[in-house]
């Protein structure tokens, strides 16, 4: 018989207590034991980025923690950025508005790389953005409208939490071409 | 569920720890940050039978500025005579400070700018928000930042067991690939940063294939001149061989002579011939790691020298 452990946390603002082993990872049990399915597994050894969850506001891999790790800390997922199930978080609006995902694989590990990145650099620019953007791959977009996305939801910010659809970022100079509007994604539920 | 079962045991002081290490020996693997250790638990390159989780240790956390005319525990202090009065300051860093804290830290930034220079280069923020000073020491993996930079700044590593402490120098802590004087029962909990002398100048280079990846070739040098002439000379590689490597030969070819083009040159081309041993493997071949390594003791020598001449070194 395998060690069993309590973990007692905080995830989106619930609280949560489970015995594991603690061989489970963060990421495994966020998904298995508390079926938070948001985030998600990608290279289960910390290069690709989809498994990146906000611990005590800080994001990392969850793919490199263990659960019984968490124990009395607060964790926040991807589910935990919309306000309410009809609005989405200001970054996830500009994910949409800018077409910043494709099959939304690596989408929530952005998202959650993304809310520290631009409470502690508000304006940030293009290349700060692509350096913090660096620790998560993704395998459709080739980044350029996940850039924007980010751009754009900077901008909103600093309108003072203006819609995104109102930022001005309509001739954003990075750009290398017009869009590709006909690859525009679903949201993943 | 990928690592192979283990038991866990999460010690809240440095005490407890070396106590459990002391039990357990061989057996137990230290978890720092966890991001060169848990992908290795996940492919179950590692299958420890005890972990023991640093991460409650909350006294080994935390970064100490120290005025070095003051310093008496240090053995072989550096600091240049007619240094004191300028308030050279050198760091104590606990072992379990992470990478990001360091990164965010005025007192580093101030008083260590070669470790500020290098850190945005170990992995990516996420990466740096868990991994700590300590562990990359601990890990000694050939392609880190860390364990070069404390061999450049001739940092001293103190180690704890149940028998007692001691100090090492960083140079004598690196002992080949993946290994360093720590024994079994042994805890790493300080690194000491002597101030860097007056009139030394710094500078750290990389390459890598992608921003955030392992250095194909990195690069720490510090060069200290009077006048023109350089007193001093440090340089050392990363990705080059077991370890941190010193570029013996180039430093001593520096040292007594006018730090010009010509001599930054011939210490470039021989730290390049003489002093690595990089081995061929998919990201790069010998032939290109030496042509890196050349191409980087160039950039770091020169960019050292101009920082050393202009005062915005230590």
């Amino acid at each position: 018989m395998h060690q069993r452990l309590t973990v007692n946390l905080v995830v989106n603002g619930e609280t949560y207590e489970r015995d594991v082993e603690p061989r489970i990872l963060l990421s495994d049990f966020l998904r298995h034991d508390l079926g938070l399915t948001g985030t998600h597994v990608g290279c289960e050894h910390g290069v690709c980025g989809a498994c990146t969850v906000l611990v005590e506001g800080e994001a990392v891999r969850s793919c490199l923690m263990f659960a019984v790790q968490v124990d009395g800390r607060q964790v926040t997922t991807v589910e935990g950025l919309a306000p309410n199930a009809e609005e989405l978080h200001p970054l996830q609006e500009a994910f949409w508005e800018s077409h910043g995902l494709q099959c939304g694989f690596c989408t929530p590990g952005i998202l959650l790389s993304m809310v520290p990145f631009l409470e502690s650099n508000p304006d940030p620019s293009e290349k700060e953005i692509r350096e913090a953007l660096s620790g998560n791959l993704c395998r459709c977009t080739g980044y350029q409208n996940i850039v924007d996305a980010v751009q754009r939801a900077a901008a909103g910010q600093a309108a003072g939490g203006a819609t995104p659809e109102a930022a001005d970022v309509a001739d954003e100079p990075s750009r290398r071409d017009g869009g590709d509007e006909a690859t525009a994604g679903e949201v993943p539920a | 569920m990928k690592p192979a079962p283990f038991e866990y045991k999460a010690p809240a002081t440095t005490d407890e720890a070396v106590d459990l290490l002391a039990e357990h020996g061989w057996d137990a693997k230290l978890l720092a940050g966890g991001q060169s250790l848990v992908p290795a638990m996940n492919f179950r390159l590692a299958q420890p039978a005890v972990l023991l989780d640093l991460n409650r240790i909350d006294e080994l956390a935390y970064i100490r500025t120290v005025d070095s005319a003051e310093e008496t525990g240090s053995t072989g202090s550096n600091v240049a005579e007619g240094d004191g009065g300028g308030g050279a300051v050198g760091l104590r860093i606990g072992a379990m400070t992470r990478q990001a804290a360091l990164e965010r830290s005025a007192a580093i930034a101030a008083h260590s700018p070669l470790l500020a220079a290098a850190l945005p280069y170990i992995g990516h923020p996420q990466i740096r928000n868990r991994g700590t000073i300590g562990g990359s020491i601990a890990h000694a993996d050939p392609a880190a930042e860390l364990p070069a930079i404390v061999v450049a700044l001739d940092a001293e590593l103190t180690i704890r067991n149940s028998e007692g402490e001691r100090r090492v120098a960083a140079a004598e802590f690196f002992q080949g690939l993946f290994s360093t004087a720590l024994g079994p029962n042994d805890l790493l909990i300080e690194v000491d940063i002597p101030a860097l002398p007056a009139g030394t100048g710094w500078s750290f280079q990389e390459v890598a294939r992608r921003h955030g990846d392992y250095a194909l070739v990195g690069v720490a040098a510090t060069v200290r001149l009077a006048g023109d002439v350089c007193e001093a000379a440090r340089m050392v590689f990363l990705s080059v061989g077991g370890g941190p490597v010193i570029a013996s030969n180039a430093e001593a070819s520096l040292v007594g002579q006018p730090l010009d083009e010509r001599r930054i040159g011939e210490a470039a081309r021989l730290a390049a011939s003489e002093d690595i041993d990089p081995v061929n493997d998919i990201h790069a071949s010998v032939a290109y790691r030496r042509h890196l390594a050349e191409v980087l003791a160039r950039r770091a020598l020169h960019e050292a020298g101009a920082r050393a001449r202009s005062g915005a070194g230590a």
